[in-house]
């Protein structure tokens, strides 16, 4: 376990007490890193680093460490997650970086999400959006047999490339108008998809983009960085869909 | 003492519905003035928070994440259970329930058992309902495949996402009552007390994550929904965020905490590849539906590319020991396999810590297309971590802390011995007994959430007057006392070692002596170095920072103080179980070919045990089970 070579990382990381304070860029070495390090591991030395000195460790939001909660969120080098193909952050590799590399590292910058402490930001915002209806408004008990609807696969397969969204925020991150237009484009089409959700469709869609209005996210300017930065590869075509939606519920 | 489950009595089948109807019920213009906590937003909590604001009561639900929708049941992979008997294999409500029984080595209550397999039905339609995509066939009908432990295909799927898919649609559940008003959500909240008022659960106290201010909370009832424990072995499968502190708190208050050596090894996870490592990443057990297990036949082959290892010189253990199940053994049984071969000197990869999970043969007989529809994400996850190709190279996999059976003891109502106080989920003890099998613990999750609270919290409130939500009683203002001295305390010591490496020691101790396979000596051992382990804590740990502020390494002392207590639990109770069942193996009681030898003379109950101080023993309180239905008989896989 011992016989990898090491590398020795500068970071360059975005220090800010709280929502308050202005923040700014501080400058770290951490050594002694190998490649089977994930990115996170990597913090983790230079947070370990910086308790033994004294110095207030950096805070990041991070939790299952395997890429399903959504928790992590962290832009490296201009890109949230870091910019791997379907890799959240804590599932980048310090195999993909060298010795001596220079890494850059910010919280999620948008309006709609305030920092609360160096990378880490208030997402409640994305929870306001599924509060506005993502969701089948089914009560517990009383439910028919799961055969009682057939559902084709291809709608199942489709509603699950949507579902399978983890409600990062990287999609906001990515965009250069913050737009949670993915993250909610997602929520519309799984539910779109199925039967179980066609019945309150139209109040669904416009209620859930008007919260996303209210919370301060911004529109789609069709950049697609969206789709780059998700860390599940859903597709803009759940954009387009809830926009279908929405015009459909006008009518 | 004797605990009593107060399980009700009269033939099984009819146990549940009975106790349904004798309930105490209360009339729906009454529930607004009862108050509910739930803690922890997962399968359990998020469901019991949802179906009880449904009801009308009002709920606060707290999380420790930003989000109630990030909870650990999230990254469940496999499948959920339910006996829906859709394939027309001879599966039945009868057969799960048995299966259970005997999966868990008969060390859980039958009449829990059996409800749990009740309700599996239920908890299907209800999540088709909410809108989860569910695997479905081209005719659209619901899709099964098999899970370890079973020899029906009963188990639900939505990819290699099953938990993030229930979770969500609790969540959606959850959220449509946050909106409607019912349910008030607390994020970054971390439970740091129990209060207890005259003997009765009637809050909290929390410190908010965000701006370090010690809350408290009060209600006529509290749900906890707070997850497993195995955490305490350092590097588990679990989140990092995962922890024993809020049922470790209960505890102190006087919750009996159950059955704590029950410890699930989950054998299929990726193998550690270094010290600085901070988890370990699970892959599905739904992988040895179609992956074989082996180890090389010849100590000398370890070392070789698995291609040249010929068929011949290959030994698939599983099938060799078990071969009615093969490659679908039980967890317990299938992880201490894996350990016999790598004690033997024939595992692989670094340090020999592991063996092949292999998918030549599958591919070879169903293609890669198949494999990749089945597994994809998981082959991805593994390349992600491992560097290496699963479809060309068999996986390497090695055993790791996965899920605790044990928990606070509960009641047939889920309720603990201190009243109001209410356990869900895998916070609880209650239906595994020592060994779960895969694709029950979201059952259990939601079973509890959806389909059991909503009932027995009420039978429970019907018997109390409303409290409010004030929290002007002293017991709320020495809870929030005591609470911010210690966050104090930890934050004056200003040692000279990090919390992660007091953690990584106590795993360390944890999983060398109280891990896979336990004996009088490593138990005896790890209870005299934890508590000197707890005692250099307590002198030395550094936690920079203060409590005013958002402070990870501060959330993270409290865990570890709190994992540092309980861990000598663990290994007292391991110690005081002269006997190997399900997930603990003592290594004194083994039949001659290495299967676990349960005493059931002795040993057929549930050990409760409370806390006395850190400075006294605990007292051992038993459950004594019968077993009425399902014959105690040795447990085969063969």
């Amino acid at each position: 376990m011992s016989d990898h070579k090491t590398m020795t990382i500068n970071l360059v990381v975005w220090r800010q007490k709280n929502a308050n304070d202005p923040g700014k860029f501080e400058n770290y070495t951490v050594k002694g890193i190998t490649e089977h390090h994930s990115f996170l591991e990597m913090l983790d030395v230079l947070n370990e680093d910086l308790i033994k000195t004294g110095k207030l460790p950096v805070s990041f939001d991070h939790d299952c460490r395997e890429g399903i909660c959504g928790m992590c969120s962290q832009v490296v080098n201009g890109a949230p997650h870091g910019g791997q193909e379907r890799t959240t952050v804590c599932q980048l590799h310090m195999r993909n970086f060298h010795d001596g590399d220079t890494i850059y590292i910010e919280p999620w910058r948008a309006t709609a999400f305030p920092i609360v402490s160096d990378l880490v930001v208030d997402r409640t915002a994305l929870d306001t959006i599924i509060q506005a209806g993502g969701y089948v408004s089914c009560h517990t008990g009383g439910i028919a047999d799961g055969n009682a609807i057939l559902i084709p696969k291809p709608a199942a397969d489709e509603a699950m490339d949507a579902a399978e969204c983890i409600g990062c925020g990287a999609c906001v991150a990515g965009c250069p108008n913050s737009a949670a237009m993915l993250f909610t484009g997602a929520k519309v089409s799984q539910l779109a998809l199925l039967p179980q959700g066609k019945a309150e469709a139209k109040a669904r869609v416009k209620n859930m983009v008007e919260a996303m209005k209210e919370c301060g996210f911004g529109n789609c300017t069709n950049h697609y960085e969206c789709q780059a930065s998700c860390p599940k590869g859903i597709n803009v075509k759940f954009i387009a869909r809830m926009n279908r939606e929405y015009i459909k519920a006008q009518f | 003492m004797i605990l009593d489950g107060k399980c009700p009595t009269g033939p099984i089948e009819q146990t549940w519905d009975k106790h349904r109807f004798d309930l105490k019920l209360v009339n729906p213009a009454n529930k607004r003035k009862y108050n509910v906590i739930v803690v922890g937003t997962g399968l359990a909590g998020g469901a019991a928070a949802a179906s009880l604001g449904e009801l009308g009561y009002n709920v606060q639900a707290f999380c420790y994440q930003d989000s109630p929708r990030r909870a650990h049941s999230i990254a469940a992979q496999g499948g959920i259970n339910a006996a829906k008997n859709y394939p027309n294999d001879g599966d039945s409500i009868y057969r799960l329930f048995y299966d259970t029984i005997k999966g868990g080595d008969f060390r859980a209550r039958e009449a829990d058992v059996w409800r749990l397999a009740q309700v599996s039905n239920n908890i299907i339609d209800q999540c088709v309902a909410q809108g989860v995509p569910f695997a479905r066939d081209y005719a659209g009908y619901l899709d099964n495949r098999s899970f370890g432990g079973a020899q029906v295909s009963r188990t639900f799927f939505a990819r290699g996402q099953t938990g993030q898919q229930l979770l969500l649609g609790a969540y959606s559940a959850l959220s449509r009552q946050i909106k409607a008003g019912t349910v008030k959500m607390y994020n970054r909240r971390e439970m740091l007390d129990l209060v207890v008022v005259d003997g009765v659960a009637k809050g909290i106290t929390c410190r908010n994550l965000v701006t370090g201010e010690i809350e408290s909370y009060a209600a006529d009832a509290v749900c906890l929904c707070t997850g497993g424990y195995v955490n305490v072995f350092y590097l588990s499968t679990n989140a990092m965020g995962c922890s024993v502190t809020a049922n470790w708190k209960a505890a102190k208050k006087g919750a009996y905490f159950a059955n704590p050596c029950y410890t699930q090894i989950h054998p299929t996870c990726i193998p550690q590849a270094g010290d600085y490592q901070s988890k370990l990443t699970l892959m599905s057990e739904s992988l040895r539906n179609d992956g074989r297990c082996w180890v090389p036949k010849k100590k000398e082959d370890c070392g070789k590319h698995p291609s040249e290892i010929p068929d011949a010189d290959r030994d698939y253990y599983l099938e060799r020991k078990y071969p009615s199940f093969g490659n679908l053994a039980p967890r317990d049984i299938a992880s201490r396999a894996a350990k016999e071969q790598c004690d033997d000197g024939r595992g692989v990869g670094p340090g020999g810590r592991g063996v092949y999970l292999d998918f030549g043969d599958s591919i070879k007989r169903l293609g890669a297309d198949t494999i990749k529809e089945r597994y994809g994400n998981l082959f991805e996850m593994y390349e992600k971590i491992t560097d290496e190709n699963g479809y060309k190279r068999p996986m390497r996999m090695y055993p790791a802390p996965h899920y605790s059976m044990g928990g606070l003891w509960v009641d047939y109502n889920l309720m603990s011995n201190i009243p109001g106080l209410f356990v869900l989920g895998e916070a609880n003890f209650s239906v595994h007994g020592a060994n779960r099998l895969g694709a029950s613990a979201l059952m259990q999750g939601l079973a509890d959430g959806y389909f059991v609270i909503p009932y027995t919290i009420g039978g429970y409130l019907a018997t109390v007057k409303p409290y409010g939500t004030a929290t002007d009683h002293a017991e709320f203002k020495k809870s929030a006392e005591d609470v911010a001295a210690e966050q104090n305390k930890l934050l004056s010591i200003n040692g000279k070692k990090t919390v992660f490496e007091f953690m990584r020691e106590l795993g360390g101790l944890m999983w060398e002596n109280c891990g896979m396979a336990r004996s009088k000596e490593s138990l005896e051992e790890n209870l005299k170095k934890i508590p000197a382990l707890r005692e250099e804590f307590w002198q030395n740990v550094k936690v920079t920072g203060s409590g005013a502020e958002f402070n990870q390494q501060l959330e993270n002392a409290g865990r570890t103080a709190d994992f540092l207590e309980f861990g000598e639990l663990l290994c007292r109770d391991a110690l005081h179980r002269e006997e190997s069942c399900g997930g603990h193996f003592r290594v004194e009681h083994q039949y001659d070919d290495g299967e676990a030898m349960r005493n059931d003379a002795d040993f057929c109950y549930v050990g409760a045990w409370e806390y006395k101080g850190n400075d006294k023993e605990p007292e051992l309180h038993k459950e004594p089970l019968k077993f009425d239905n399902v014959h105690l008989a040795v447990r085969s896989y063969k």
